[in-house]
Protein backbone atom coordinates (compact mmCIF):
# COMPACT_ATOMS: atom_id res chain seq x y z
CA UNK A 1 0.00 0.00 0.00
CA UNK A 2 1.23 3.40 -0.56
CA UNK A 3 2.12 5.81 1.83
CA UNK A 4 -0.54 8.14 0.73
CA UNK A 5 -3.32 5.12 1.62
CA UNK A 6 -1.89 4.14 4.77
CA UNK A 7 -2.09 7.14 5.82
CA UNK A 8 -5.54 8.06 4.80
CA UNK A 9 -6.13 4.60 6.82
CA UNK A 10 -4.62 5.80 9.73
CA UNK A 11 -6.99 9.02 9.94
CA UNK A 12 -9.72 7.16 9.55
CA UNK A 13 -8.45 5.01 12.68
CA UNK A 14 -7.88 7.77 14.78
CA UNK A 15 -10.43 10.27 14.25
CA UNK A 16 -13.63 7.16 14.20
CA UNK A 17 -11.85 5.72 17.39
CA UNK A 18 -11.19 9.25 18.91
CA UNK A 19 -15.31 10.42 18.52
CA UNK A 20 -16.29 7.41 19.77
CA UNK A 21 -14.33 5.92 22.47
CA UNK A 22 -16.12 7.45 25.28
CA UNK A 23 -19.27 6.52 23.91
CA UNK A 24 -17.48 2.79 23.55
CA UNK A 25 -16.41 2.78 26.82
CA UNK A 26 -19.58 3.38 28.10
CA UNK A 27 -21.72 1.10 26.05
CA UNK A 28 -18.96 -1.74 27.14
CA UNK A 29 -19.06 -0.32 31.15
CA UNK A 30 -22.84 -0.79 31.00
CA UNK A 31 -23.28 -3.76 28.64
CA UNK A 32 -21.54 -5.96 31.28
CA UNK A 33 -24.02 -5.83 34.41
CA UNK A 34 -26.57 -6.04 30.95
CA UNK A 35 -24.74 -9.36 29.74
CA UNK A 36 -26.44 -10.87 33.68
CA UNK A 37 -29.69 -8.82 33.87
CA UNK A 38 -31.61 -11.94 34.25
CA UNK A 39 -29.28 -13.68 36.96
CA UNK A 40 -29.00 -10.18 38.44
CA UNK A 41 -32.67 -9.86 38.61
CA UNK A 42 -33.90 -12.98 39.53
CA UNK A 43 -31.01 -12.80 42.30
CA UNK A 44 -32.96 -8.87 43.98
CA UNK A 45 -36.14 -10.03 42.94
CA UNK A 46 -38.07 -12.90 44.41
CA UNK A 47 -39.28 -15.34 41.65
CA UNK A 48 -43.06 -16.07 42.10
CA UNK A 49 -42.99 -19.20 44.00
CA UNK A 50 -44.36 -22.27 41.37
CA UNK A 51 -46.01 -24.73 43.52
CA UNK A 52 -45.54 -28.69 42.63
CA UNK A 53 -48.57 -29.48 40.06
CA UNK A 54 -50.83 -31.79 41.86
CA UNK A 55 -53.26 -34.10 40.29
CA UNK A 56 -56.25 -32.15 41.36
CA UNK A 57 -54.51 -28.62 40.61
CA UNK A 58 -57.07 -26.47 38.32
CA UNK A 59 -56.34 -25.65 34.52
CA UNK A 60 -55.18 -22.74 33.87
CA UNK A 61 -58.56 -20.23 31.89
CA UNK A 62 -56.99 -17.46 30.67
CA UNK A 63 -59.76 -15.66 30.39
CA UNK A 64 -60.02 -15.56 34.66
CA UNK A 65 -56.24 -14.84 35.14
CA UNK A 66 -57.59 -11.89 32.47
CA UNK A 67 -60.00 -11.36 35.08
CA UNK A 68 -58.54 -11.50 38.36
CA UNK A 69 -55.42 -9.24 37.05
CA UNK A 70 -58.24 -6.39 35.64
CA UNK A 71 -60.04 -6.60 39.39
CA UNK A 72 -56.66 -6.30 40.80
CA UNK A 73 -56.27 -2.78 39.22
CA UNK A 74 -59.25 -1.10 38.82
CA UNK A 75 -59.51 1.48 35.57
CA UNK A 76 -56.64 -0.31 34.12
CA UNK A 77 -56.67 -2.23 30.59
CA UNK A 78 -54.67 -4.94 29.47
CA UNK A 79 -52.09 -4.42 26.95
CA UNK A 80 -50.08 -7.40 26.76
CA UNK A 81 -49.72 -10.90 28.01
CA UNK A 82 -46.32 -12.33 27.94
CA UNK A 83 -45.01 -16.35 28.56
CA UNK A 84 -41.49 -16.73 29.71
CA UNK A 85 -39.43 -18.90 27.58
CA UNK A 86 -38.06 -20.68 30.77
CA UNK A 87 -40.70 -21.46 33.23
CA UNK A 88 -43.96 -21.72 33.65
CA UNK A 89 -44.89 -18.15 34.00
CA UNK A 90 -47.24 -15.81 32.32
CA UNK A 91 -47.58 -11.99 32.82
CA UNK A 92 -50.24 -9.56 32.57
CA UNK A 93 -48.87 -6.10 31.68
CA UNK A 94 -51.57 -3.50 32.76
CA UNK A 95 -51.58 -0.06 31.98
CA UNK A 96 -53.92 3.14 32.40
CA UNK A 97 -54.12 3.21 28.38
CA UNK A 98 -53.38 1.17 25.67
CA UNK A 99 -50.62 3.29 23.83
CA UNK A 100 -47.51 3.97 24.61
CA UNK A 101 -45.19 4.79 26.67
CA UNK A 102 -44.95 1.56 27.26
CA UNK A 103 -42.80 1.82 30.16
CA UNK A 104 -45.78 2.86 32.62
CA UNK A 105 -47.04 -1.06 32.68
CA UNK A 106 -47.90 -2.75 35.58
CA UNK A 107 -46.68 -6.40 35.71
CA UNK A 108 -48.60 -9.39 37.61
CA UNK A 109 -46.99 -12.43 36.85
CA UNK A 110 -49.45 -16.00 36.59
CA UNK A 111 -48.63 -19.41 37.04
CA UNK A 112 -49.23 -20.88 33.30
CA UNK A 113 -50.46 -24.47 34.42
CA UNK A 114 -52.96 -23.37 37.12
CA UNK A 115 -53.71 -19.89 36.13
CA UNK A 116 -52.80 -18.69 39.68
CA UNK A 117 -51.79 -15.02 39.87
CA UNK A 118 -48.86 -13.63 42.18
CA UNK A 119 -48.20 -10.50 43.92
CA UNK A 120 -47.29 -7.94 41.10
CA UNK A 121 -43.66 -7.69 40.51
CA UNK A 122 -42.28 -4.26 41.95
CA UNK A 123 -41.60 -1.32 39.19
CA UNK A 124 -37.99 -1.67 38.07
CA UNK A 125 -36.79 1.73 38.10
CA UNK A 126 -33.11 0.91 39.85
CA UNK A 127 -29.92 0.46 38.84
CA UNK A 128 -30.32 -1.76 36.08
CA UNK A 129 -33.05 0.40 34.20
CA UNK A 130 -30.29 3.23 34.14
CA UNK A 131 -28.17 0.51 32.82
CA UNK A 132 -30.59 -0.05 30.34
CA UNK A 133 -31.22 3.28 29.74
CA UNK A 134 -27.51 4.91 29.20
CA UNK A 135 -27.02 1.57 27.16
CA UNK A 136 -29.48 2.27 24.70
CA UNK A 137 -31.02 5.61 24.53
CA UNK A 138 -29.30 8.06 27.08
CA UNK A 139 -32.73 9.00 27.95
CA UNK A 140 -33.30 10.15 24.71
CA UNK A 141 -35.59 8.31 23.29
CA UNK A 142 -35.47 7.77 19.57
CA UNK A 143 -32.60 10.59 18.45
CA UNK A 144 -30.90 8.41 21.64
CA UNK A 145 -30.91 5.26 20.09
CA UNK A 146 -30.34 6.89 16.51
CA UNK A 147 -26.98 8.23 18.00
CA UNK A 148 -25.31 5.47 19.97
CA UNK A 149 -25.99 3.77 16.49
CA UNK A 150 -24.16 6.18 14.39
CA UNK A 151 -21.16 5.39 17.08
CA UNK A 152 -21.65 1.86 16.19
CA UNK A 153 -20.95 2.87 12.80
CA UNK A 154 -18.03 4.48 13.84
CA UNK A 155 -16.88 1.68 15.50
CA UNK A 156 -17.19 -0.64 12.59
CA UNK A 157 -15.26 1.55 10.46
CA UNK A 158 -12.51 2.00 13.19
CA UNK A 159 -12.31 -2.22 12.90
CA UNK A 160 -11.84 -2.53 9.19
CA UNK A 161 -9.12 0.79 9.42
CA UNK A 162 -7.66 -0.80 12.04
CA UNK A 163 -6.79 -4.35 10.66
CA UNK A 164 -5.83 -1.91 7.65
CA UNK A 165 -3.46 -0.16 9.81
CA UNK A 166 -2.51 -3.69 11.84
CA UNK A 167 -0.76 -4.87 8.50
CA UNK A 168 2.37 -2.48 8.09
CA UNK A 169 3.03 -2.97 11.97
CA UNK A 170 3.16 -6.94 11.57
CA UNK A 171 5.32 -6.79 8.66
CA UNK A 172 8.05 -8.03 11.06
CA UNK A 173 6.58 -9.04 14.13
CA UNK A 174 5.73 -12.44 14.78
CA UNK A 175 1.65 -12.87 15.91
CA UNK A 176 0.60 -12.21 19.19
CA UNK A 177 4.60 -10.66 20.08
CA UNK A 178 4.60 -7.85 22.59
CA UNK A 179 7.70 -6.20 23.33
CA UNK A 180 7.11 -5.74 26.87
CA UNK A 181 11.81 -4.50 27.20
CA UNK A 182 11.67 -1.38 25.38
CA UNK A 183 9.23 1.21 26.38
CA UNK A 184 5.65 1.45 28.24
CA UNK A 185 4.07 3.05 25.00
CA UNK A 186 5.84 0.27 22.58
CA UNK A 187 4.51 -2.56 25.00
CA UNK A 188 0.77 -0.95 24.83
CA UNK A 189 0.73 -0.45 21.22
CA UNK A 190 1.80 -4.18 20.65
CA UNK A 191 -0.93 -4.91 22.99
CA UNK A 192 -3.69 -2.94 21.95
CA UNK A 193 -2.93 -4.48 18.11
CA UNK A 194 -2.87 -8.05 19.78
CA UNK A 195 -6.34 -7.95 21.29
CA UNK A 196 -7.80 -5.94 18.75
CA UNK A 197 -7.23 -8.65 15.93
CA UNK A 198 -7.61 -11.42 18.71
CA UNK A 199 -11.58 -10.12 19.59
CA UNK A 200 -12.46 -8.48 16.32
CA UNK A 201 -14.85 -11.01 14.72
CA UNK A 202 -17.06 -10.39 18.30
CA UNK A 203 -16.55 -6.85 18.45
CA UNK A 204 -17.87 -6.57 14.67
CA UNK A 205 -20.36 -8.63 15.40
CA UNK A 206 -21.63 -6.98 18.41
CA UNK A 207 -21.02 -3.95 17.02
CA UNK A 208 -22.70 -4.56 14.00
CA UNK A 209 -26.04 -5.95 15.58
CA UNK A 210 -25.88 -3.55 17.82
CA UNK A 211 -26.60 -0.80 15.40
CA UNK A 212 -29.14 -2.98 13.96
CA UNK A 213 -31.01 -2.99 17.25
CA UNK A 214 -30.79 0.92 17.73
CA UNK A 215 -33.60 0.94 14.35
CA UNK A 216 -35.69 -1.30 16.40
CA UNK A 217 -38.56 1.70 16.27
CA UNK A 218 -38.24 2.41 12.90
CA UNK A 219 -38.63 -1.27 12.01
CA UNK A 220 -41.37 -1.85 14.53
CA UNK A 221 -42.78 1.33 12.58
CA UNK A 222 -42.45 -0.36 9.32
CA UNK A 223 -44.06 -3.31 10.31
CA UNK A 224 -47.27 -2.03 11.52
CA UNK A 225 -47.44 0.39 8.66
CA UNK A 226 -46.16 -2.62 6.13
CA UNK A 227 -47.34 -6.48 6.79
CA UNK A 228 -49.39 -5.53 10.36
CA UNK A 229 -51.43 -3.49 8.12
CA UNK A 230 -51.87 -5.60 4.97
CA UNK A 231 -53.15 -8.80 7.74
CA UNK A 232 -55.72 -6.31 9.30
CA UNK A 233 -56.97 -4.77 5.79
CA UNK A 234 -60.18 -6.38 6.01
CA UNK A 235 -61.04 -4.94 9.21
CA UNK A 236 -59.98 -1.21 8.30
CA UNK A 237 -63.68 -0.12 8.44
CA UNK A 238 -65.64 -2.94 11.11
CA UNK A 239 -67.32 -1.18 14.03
CA UNK A 240 -65.26 -0.61 17.30
CA UNK A 241 -65.17 -3.85 19.52
CA UNK A 242 -67.55 -3.44 22.21
CA UNK A 243 -65.98 -6.19 24.62
CA UNK A 244 -63.28 -8.58 24.22
CA UNK A 245 -63.99 -12.28 23.36
CA UNK A 246 -62.25 -15.00 25.15
CA UNK A 247 -58.14 -15.23 25.24
CA UNK A 248 -58.00 -18.76 26.34
CA UNK A 249 -59.87 -19.73 22.85
CA UNK A 250 -58.14 -17.25 20.83
CA UNK A 251 -54.56 -18.82 22.50
CA UNK A 252 -56.17 -22.31 21.42
CA UNK A 253 -56.85 -20.87 17.71
CA UNK A 254 -53.21 -19.45 17.45
CA UNK A 255 -51.62 -23.25 18.91
CA UNK A 256 -53.85 -25.04 16.01
CA UNK A 257 -52.27 -22.77 13.61
CA UNK A 258 -48.89 -23.15 14.54
CA UNK A 259 -48.59 -26.39 16.73
CA UNK A 260 -44.98 -26.95 16.50
CA UNK A 261 -44.78 -23.18 18.32
CA UNK A 262 -45.35 -21.74 21.66
CA UNK A 263 -46.85 -18.18 22.57
CA UNK A 264 -44.29 -15.37 23.05
CA UNK A 265 -46.42 -12.67 23.75
CA UNK A 266 -49.94 -11.67 23.02
CA UNK A 267 -50.35 -8.09 21.82
CA UNK A 268 -54.65 -7.04 22.87
CA UNK A 269 -56.22 -4.96 20.65
CA UNK A 270 -55.59 -1.21 20.09
CA UNK A 271 -51.90 -1.93 21.27
CA UNK A 272 -49.02 -0.91 19.09
CA UNK A 273 -48.58 -4.40 18.09
CA UNK A 274 -51.86 -5.11 17.29
CA UNK A 275 -55.48 -4.10 15.00
CA UNK A 276 -58.05 -2.87 17.00
CA UNK A 277 -59.90 -6.00 16.58
CA UNK A 278 -57.46 -8.85 17.07
CA UNK A 279 -55.30 -10.26 19.33
CA UNK A 280 -52.10 -10.60 17.88
CA UNK A 281 -50.45 -13.74 19.32
CA UNK A 282 -46.69 -13.60 18.63
CA UNK A 283 -45.62 -17.47 18.01
CA UNK A 284 -42.09 -18.64 18.72
CA UNK A 285 -40.25 -21.72 17.76
CA UNK A 286 -38.20 -23.68 20.37
CA UNK A 287 -34.90 -23.89 19.38
CA UNK A 288 -32.47 -20.91 20.16
CA UNK A 289 -32.90 -19.48 16.58
CA UNK A 290 -36.19 -20.10 15.92
CA UNK A 291 -37.37 -19.11 19.19
CA UNK A 292 -36.40 -15.25 18.13
CA UNK A 293 -38.21 -15.73 15.02
CA UNK A 294 -41.66 -14.47 15.93
CA UNK A 295 -44.75 -15.45 13.80
CA UNK A 296 -48.10 -13.08 14.44
CA UNK A 297 -50.73 -15.06 14.50
CA UNK A 298 -53.98 -12.67 14.31
CA UNK A 299 -57.34 -13.81 16.37
CA UNK A 300 -60.20 -12.31 15.53
CA UNK A 301 -60.59 -10.59 19.44
CA UNK A 302 -64.74 -10.84 18.98
CA UNK A 303 -65.23 -14.82 17.97
CA UNK A 304 -61.46 -16.16 18.86
CA UNK A 305 -61.18 -17.58 15.18
CA UNK A 306 -57.88 -17.10 13.65
CA UNK A 307 -57.91 -14.64 10.64
CA UNK A 308 -54.22 -14.52 9.66
CA UNK A 309 -50.47 -15.87 9.80
CA UNK A 310 -47.65 -15.04 8.33
CA UNK A 311 -43.71 -15.51 8.32
CA UNK A 312 -42.60 -11.98 9.54
CA UNK A 313 -40.62 -9.96 6.46
CA UNK A 314 -36.69 -10.13 6.49
CA UNK A 315 -36.27 -7.17 7.97
CA UNK A 316 -37.54 -7.76 11.18
CA UNK A 317 -36.05 -10.96 11.14
CA UNK A 318 -32.69 -9.38 10.89
CA UNK A 319 -34.11 -7.45 13.76
CA UNK A 320 -34.55 -10.60 15.63
CA UNK A 321 -31.73 -12.39 15.17
CA UNK A 322 -29.37 -9.25 15.89
CA UNK A 323 -30.90 -9.00 19.74
CA UNK A 324 -29.41 -12.78 20.64
CA UNK A 325 -26.24 -12.00 18.57
CA UNK A 326 -25.84 -9.11 20.48
CA UNK A 327 -27.11 -9.71 24.11
CA UNK A 328 -25.06 -13.09 24.20
CA UNK A 329 -28.30 -14.69 25.90
CA UNK A 330 -28.38 -17.66 23.48
CA UNK A 331 -26.02 -20.19 24.91
CA UNK A 332 -26.47 -20.33 28.53
CA UNK A 333 -24.15 -18.68 31.59
CA UNK A 334 -20.83 -20.07 29.60
CA UNK A 335 -21.48 -18.10 27.19
CA UNK A 336 -22.67 -14.88 29.23
CA UNK A 337 -18.99 -15.23 30.93
CA UNK A 338 -17.76 -15.56 27.41
CA UNK A 339 -19.79 -12.59 26.57
CA UNK A 340 -18.00 -10.39 29.70
CA UNK A 341 -14.57 -11.36 29.15
CA UNK A 342 -14.38 -10.36 25.47
CA UNK A 343 -16.26 -7.07 26.64
CA UNK A 344 -13.28 -6.89 29.30
CA UNK A 345 -11.11 -7.39 26.84
CA UNK A 346 -12.62 -4.62 24.62
CA UNK A 347 -12.21 -2.02 27.79
CA UNK A 348 -8.98 -2.58 27.39
CA UNK A 349 -8.64 -2.17 23.64
CA UNK A 350 -10.78 1.11 24.18
CA UNK A 351 -8.07 2.21 27.58
CA UNK A 352 -4.96 1.15 25.16
CA UNK A 353 -5.98 3.29 22.25
CA UNK A 354 -6.85 5.90 23.84
CA UNK A 355 -3.28 6.25 26.09
CA UNK A 356 -1.39 5.61 22.89
CA UNK A 357 -3.17 8.60 21.42
CA UNK A 358 -2.37 10.73 25.17
CA UNK A 359 1.27 9.68 24.83
CA UNK A 360 1.98 10.28 21.01
CA UNK A 361 4.76 12.26 19.92
CA UNK A 362 5.13 15.76 18.74
CA UNK A 363 6.76 14.51 15.52
CA UNK A 364 5.17 14.97 12.13
CA UNK A 365 3.03 12.62 11.05
CA UNK A 366 5.22 11.55 7.92
CA UNK A 367 7.83 10.60 10.10
CA UNK A 368 5.25 8.32 11.71
CA UNK A 369 3.93 6.87 8.37
CA UNK A 370 7.47 6.03 7.60
CA UNK A 371 8.43 3.92 10.38
CA UNK A 372 4.36 2.81 10.00
CA UNK A 373 5.95 1.14 6.61
CA UNK A 374 8.37 -0.64 8.75
CA UNK A 375 11.32 1.41 7.59
CA UNK A 376 12.11 2.39 11.68
CA UNK A 377 9.60 0.14 13.32
CA UNK A 378 11.87 0.71 16.61
CA UNK A 379 12.28 4.34 16.71
CA UNK A 380 8.17 3.92 18.22
CA UNK A 381 9.56 2.59 21.59
CA UNK A 382 12.11 5.49 21.82
CA UNK A 383 9.65 8.21 22.54
CA UNK B 1 12.32 -10.77 6.95
CA UNK B 2 9.08 -8.97 5.53
CA UNK B 3 6.04 -11.01 6.04
CA UNK B 4 3.57 -11.13 3.55
CA UNK B 5 -0.44 -10.60 4.06
CA UNK B 6 -0.90 -14.78 4.47
CA UNK B 7 2.00 -15.30 7.07
CA UNK B 8 0.45 -11.75 9.32
CA UNK B 9 -3.22 -12.62 8.82
CA UNK B 10 -3.47 -16.66 8.76
CA UNK B 11 -3.80 -16.76 12.44
CA UNK B 12 -6.30 -13.77 13.05
CA UNK B 13 -8.29 -15.43 9.98
CA UNK B 14 -8.11 -18.61 12.08
CA UNK B 15 -9.17 -16.98 15.26
CA UNK B 16 -12.22 -15.00 13.38
CA UNK B 17 -13.19 -18.19 11.55
CA UNK B 18 -13.54 -20.18 15.17
CA UNK B 19 -14.96 -16.98 16.28
CA UNK B 20 -18.02 -16.99 14.05
CA UNK B 21 -18.49 -20.52 14.48
CA UNK B 22 -18.85 -19.81 18.00
CA UNK B 23 -21.76 -17.32 17.48
CA UNK B 24 -23.22 -19.07 15.19
CA UNK B 25 -23.12 -22.53 16.97
CA UNK B 26 -25.42 -21.68 19.98
CA UNK B 27 -27.83 -20.09 17.77
CA UNK B 28 -29.06 -23.34 16.02
CA UNK B 29 -29.04 -25.78 18.85
CA UNK B 30 -28.82 -26.37 22.62
CA UNK B 31 -26.50 -28.44 24.42
CA UNK B 32 -23.49 -29.58 22.00
CA UNK B 33 -24.12 -26.60 20.07
CA UNK B 34 -23.73 -24.71 23.08
CA UNK B 35 -20.60 -26.41 24.27
CA UNK B 36 -18.95 -26.35 20.48
CA UNK B 37 -19.62 -22.29 20.98
CA UNK B 38 -18.28 -21.98 24.01
CA UNK B 39 -15.14 -23.98 23.32
CA UNK B 40 -14.53 -22.14 19.69
CA UNK B 41 -15.25 -19.06 21.46
CA UNK B 42 -12.87 -19.71 24.66
CA UNK B 43 -9.73 -19.84 21.89
CA UNK B 44 -9.48 -15.99 21.36
CA UNK B 45 -9.84 -15.48 24.93
CA UNK B 46 -7.63 -18.38 25.95
CA UNK B 47 -4.70 -16.59 23.63
CA UNK B 48 -5.55 -13.74 25.49
CA UNK B 49 -5.07 -15.22 28.82
CA UNK B 50 -1.28 -16.20 27.04
CA UNK B 51 -0.15 -13.04 25.86
CA UNK B 52 -1.43 -11.31 29.10
CA UNK B 53 0.98 -14.00 30.68
CA UNK B 54 3.97 -13.79 29.17
CA UNK B 55 3.72 -10.26 29.29
CA UNK B 56 3.45 -10.14 33.20
CA UNK B 57 6.48 -12.76 33.28
CA UNK B 58 8.53 -10.34 31.17
CA UNK B 59 8.08 -7.48 33.48
CA UNK B 60 8.84 -9.71 36.44
CA UNK B 61 11.94 -11.06 35.12
CA UNK B 62 13.04 -7.37 34.14
CA UNK B 63 12.78 -6.43 37.67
Amino acid sequence: MTARGLRSWYLVHKWTSLIATIFLLLLCLTGLPLIFHEEIEHYFEQHPPLRPLTADAPQIDYDKVIAGALAARPGEVVRFVGFDPQDPLGFVITATGLVPPPLDGHIQPFDTRTGELFAPEPADDGFMNLMLRLHTDLFMGLPGYLFLGVMGLLLVASLVSGVVVYTPFMRKLDFSTVRSGRSRRLKWLDLHNVLGIVTLAWVLVVGITGVINTLALPIQGMWQTGQLAEMTAPYKDAPPLERLGSLHKALESARNAAPDMVPSFVAFPGTQFSSQHHYAVFMRGTTPLTARLLKPALVDARTSELTDMREMPLYVKTLLVSQPLHFGDYGGLPLKIIWALFDLVAIVILGSGLYLWLSRRKVPSEKRLSELNGKAMDAEGRA
Amino acid sequence: MRRGLWMIFRWPLLLALLSFLGLFSALVGDEVYDLLSWLSLGVPLLLVGVVWRRMLQANRSRL
